[in-house]
């Protein structure tokens, strides 16, 4: 509708031309922009494309603090472990200062995400068996035990620091008890002392399971680990995704590990140590030694035990990897350090050529179990595909009856003038679709229930900009003004009016998306981006589309269908013009006074 | 339109117009008796909060033929609570069950899904932790603080400190009739009737601010004239903004009833239905308090001022004097059909009764 009268103003005024030029630029190349990207709807929500979304809040226990860096970790942890049930497409996202949204797509296993989602203790510490890179070629064994002094090493050692704890790295004779410790081992971890596990206990520098497997009693659970490590290729991220995910503490498994952006895949002994079992860990940076960041570790007291006897068996044996404890985290290896004493005192560090980032994180994780915070469910709704159809439907069906309704309000009040009303209204629909299309991919902005909610209430909003510039210029016309002073007079006090109240509007919008939470945010949301949006339809359609069809003689002679009949409207004769008001007060009321 | 229309003309020319300022004592003891009665229901009464608010589930079944009764024993024997069954309007069930954490709803929901034989998927669930809602409703009181701060801030430098204030005490006043109304009826406050209420903050400011814009613009050189006091003009910028007022809020319920009817007639119950419900009950106080008790509020506030004080004087001495004036000089005439003038001037006499309201009442007060 704009558009040929767009050409023909362009010659005739440049200005309004201009703005509606620009804005129809504007949604052509959003839309374009659109297409161009390939999400031609919004991202819908859990709550109207069906699906599960957990709701947690962390929890100040632990003595750990609840602040960004925390949160944030605990996303990604949370991140690797959801998007490891074989869905790609959920997500996990902090929302206010202490709460964690979860969303998981309809098809999937929703009561095992839950599961997995809020539990914090999946750290495991287990011997490694075996160790082998996957995909691109690489050394076998990345793992050399210099203490980390050389950057070459690609893994981290472990060693009891002699400087720090001489009396309790110096006490423990590994070679005397190594035996003896190796059957404590699987005695104190109460766990079936699987072949593979007592084999490799016995310290065999076996470069496979399947070396220590022959040596067991060659029973099916070996076999099939043997053969899944044989199948594993840990350079392919759906692999990696379920390798080793549900694997019992007590039972060995397969795993994979990254080692300087090289993929390492590993069979792995039975638990020795719980996570929970370590007390505290930190990074520190070694100053004495120059080695670098370093991790320091404290267990529990039985923590200590255990970490004694398995760091006791382990050093005994010569040679990457058997000499290595793999930190396991939700299944997947993040550190295999070499253990070249055993190391009792209940204190070890891990270095090796860390930077500050890899050991606060390594840290993080030793010190939190999994995650640095723990989580509370504080809702979980779970939405079939239908519901959420139907949802999807009635929110559409309730924009369009109030869209309507509104439409058929302006006709009946505005006639001529709510088709420039109107064609507004659809313009800014157009855009808020098109960016809310935009913003799904961007920000990750998906359209929930309450958003569709904003932005049905939004047209009030939208519409009620149009009112107040109306009514203004309906206001100049009763004055006795013809339309186009009339529409320009109007305008900037029109213009002051929307301005603030958007503002009041959009500065609610503003408060409530960053203080609050959950379905409160999603409609702050909608309701701030389409105040914006009211805003600029306002400046660059409406009010050039008005100076446009002012000069249209349908509007300009006041056609008793365009809305602005001066007579209908009440206007005073226009000979009565020259009694201009005297004062701001005296506007209609001017008397012979004045 | 042109009924209304002519209308707006003739309220924009002063031929219609109703005194709210002069009536505002009338007004505030509305509020104040609604307000009260608001205050009192809520502390008698309570709010009726929804499972959000105790921790609990919800469960919307797909489409079955059981009947609400059976659903309810069904729902009894599956969690040991009382539930609360509702049928919707596409033969859905709707089964409320109280007082319990997420994870046991995770057990009652496979039981339902076996008492209804359905695939336990096919059962959308909304399982709540107890203090879920509580940190929705402190969230969204700590919102409302920072906005009403903000908002306070922003009008006061947009406008003036008495603005402020009078839109602050609008926008309480509506809050608290809206949460009144939910305390007498007793509908549920879910999550959906926070973000309902919350939205009233934008809308009710809206049209407060309109208001309160034509008032600033009207009353720029007020001091330099001797004709009106503050608050005739402030009751003009009501009257002309009136039709604007009405369109607004008129514009702004038809969306929200549409959604009312959507969420209540065809959904039954759930989110769009608790937003509309308090939006809408939110937009009617809002429209009242911006026209009824905002601007009056101002006028009252502004009429305190030493200067709006001398103004008054100035206004009354010289309706006094005019008065005189035609006394002596009678047969003035109104030739011009100058109508406007006409009112202040003659006063109360013989002006017919919609007129006279408006211009009558400053010389009224005189005796």
């Amino acid at each position: 509708m704009a558009a040929p009268k767009k050409g023909r103003s362009a010659s005739a005024q440049s200005k309004p031309g201009r703005s509606l030029a620009l804005i129809l630029i504007a949604i052509v190349a959003l839309t374009g922009g659109m297409f161009a990207a390939g999400h031609t709807t919004p991202r819908l929500g859990i709550d109207l494309a069906g699906g599960t979304s957990i709701t947690l809040e962390a929890k100040a226990d632990q003595g750990s603090a609840i602040n960004k860096a925390n949160m944030d970790t605990a996303v990604e942890i949370m991140n690797r472990r959801v998007n490891g049930l074989g869905v790609s497409e959920a997500e996990v996202q902090t929302q206010g200062e202490r709460n964690i949204i979860v969303n998981i797509p309809k098809g999937t296993n929703s009561k095992e995400a839950r599961d997995q989602v809020g539990t914090t203790a999946k750290l495991y510490f287990r011997p490694v068996l075996a160790q082998e890179a996957t995909g691109s070629a690489a050394s076998p064994s990345p793992s050399p035990s210099a203490s980390g002094s050389s950057s070459a090493s690609p893994s981290p050692s472990a060693s009891a620091s002699p400087k720090e704890k001489a009396s309790s790295s110096a006490s423990p004779s590994p070679s005397a008890s190594a035996t003896s410790q190796g059957r404590s081992v699987t005695d104190a971890l109460k766990a079936d002392s699987t072949p593979s596990a007592s084999a490799s206990a016995s310290g065999k520098a076996s470069p496979s399971p399947s070396a220590s497997a022959s040596g067991g009693a060659g029973n099916d659970a070996t076999a099939k680990l043997q053969a899944q490590y044989a199948a594993l290729d840990c350079s392919k991220e759906s692999v990696r995704a379920t390798a080793g995910k549900n694997a019992k503490p007590g039972d060995p498994t397969v795993a994979c590990g990254e080692v300087d952006k090289v993929w390492y895949k590993y069979v792995l002994g039975p638990a020795a140590v719980d996570g929970t079992e370590v007390k505290k860990a930190s990074a520190v940076f070694d100053t004495q030694t120059a080695a670098g960041w370093q991790v320091n570790m404290t267990f529990t007291g039985k923590g200590a035990k255990k970490f004694g006897d398995v760091t006791g068996q382990l050093a005994k044996n010569p040679a990457p990897p058997q000499n290595e404890f793999g930190i396991v985290l939700d299944g997947q290896v993040v550190s295999s350090p070499t253990v070249r004493t055993a190391i009792t005192g209940g204190q070890a560090q891990i270095s090796g050529s860390f930077t500050q980032e890899e050991a606060q994180n390594l840290a993080n994780m030793l010190s939190y179990g999994a995650l640095p915070l723990s989580f509370k469910e504080q809702s979980v709704t779970t939405v079939t595909a239908a519901l959420g159809g139907e949802q999807l439907h009635a929110g559409l069906l309730a924009g369009a009856i109030g869209l309507a309704l509104v439409v058929i309000y302006l006709v009946a009040y505005y006639r001529g003038l709510s088709m420039i009303a109107i064609a507004s209204l659809l313009v800014s629909a157009a855009l808020t679709y098109v960016i809310m299309s935009l913003l799904g991919p961007a920000i990750n902005f998906a359209l929930n229930l309450p958003a569709v909610c904003g932005a049905i209430v939004a047209i009030g909003i939208t519409a009620d900009s149009f009112i107040v510039y109306f009514e203004r210029i309906r206001d100049e016309i009763r004055e006795g003004r013809t339309l186009r002073p009339a529409v320009e007079r109007a305008w900037p006090r029109a213009r002051r009016t929307i301005l603030v109240s958007d503002f009041v509007s959009f500065l609610a919008a503003a408060v409530l998306f960053i203080v609050t939470v959950g379905k409160v945010q999603g409609f702050a949301f909608t309701l701030g981006l389409t105040t914006v949006l009211d805003v600029v339809v306002v400046f660059f359609f409406t009010k050039p589309l008005m100076t446009l069809l002012a000069r249209r003689k349908f509007f300009a002679d006041g056609n008793k269908w365009s809305g602005l009949d001066p007579k209908s409207l009440g206007a005073k004769p226009p000979l009565r013009r020259t009694r201009r008001p005297a004062g701001p007060a005296a506007g209609p009321v001017e008397t012979k006074e004045a | 339109m042109s009924k209304l229309g002519s209308i707006g003309a003739r309220l924009h020319r002063g031929e219609i117009s109703y005194d709210f300022i002069g009536h505002r004592k009338l007004w505030y003891g509305i509020s104040i008796l609604i307000t009260i009665t608001a205050i009192l229901g809520l502390t008698v009464r309570g709010l009726n909060m929804g499972i959000d608010f105790q921790g609990g589930a919800v469960f919307t079944t797909p489409k079955t033929s059981v009947s609400v009764a059976q659903a309810e024993d069904y729902a009894r024997d599956a969690s040991g609570h009382d539930a609360v069954v509702q049928k919707l309007g596409n033969d859905t069930l709707r089964i409320q069950i109280a007082g319990m954490d997420t994870q046991q709803s995770d057990e009652i929901k496979d039981k339902l899904a076996a008492d209804f034989k359905v695939d336990s998927e096919k059962i959308a669930a909304d399982l709540v932790g107890p203090s879920w809602g509580d940190q929705i409703a402190n969230k969204a009181w700590q919102g409302l603080g920072i906005f009403m701060v903000l908002v306070v801030i922003y009008l006061a430098i947009a406008f003036e400190w008495r603005m402020a204030i009078a839109a602050l005490v609008a926008l309480i006043h509506d809050i608290t009739i809206t949460v009144g109304i939910y305390a007498l009826v007793g509908f549920e406050v879910t999550p959906g009737t926070v973000i309902g209420l919350l939205t009233i903050l934008g809308y009710s400011l809206y049209d407060t601010v309109v208001v309160f814009d034509s008032l600033k613009e009207q009353t720029k050189d007020l001091t330099k004239q001797t004709r009106f006091t503050y608050s005739d003009v402030a009751n003009r910028s009501i009257n002309s903004t009136l039709v604007r007022s009405i369109n607004t809020t008129v514009v702004a319920l038809l969306p929200v009833a549409g959604l009312l009817f959507i969420g209540g007639g065809v959904l039954g119950a759930g989110t769009l239905n608790d937003i509309s419900l308090s939006l809408f009950v939110g937009l009617a106080a809002g429209a009242y308090s911006s026209i009824f008790i905002a601007t009056p509020l101002v006028a009252d506030l502004k009429e305190r001022e030493p200067q709006m004080k001398a103004l008054r004087k100035r206004v009354l001495a010289k309706r006094a004097q005019a008065a005189t004036d035609e006394e002596i000089e009678t047969s003035r005439p109104v030739a011009d059909d100058s109508e406007d003038a006409a009112p202040a001037v003659v006063g109360p006499r013989n002006q017919p009764a919609a007129r006279n309201r408006g211009r009558g009442r400053p010389s009224g007060k005189r005796r």
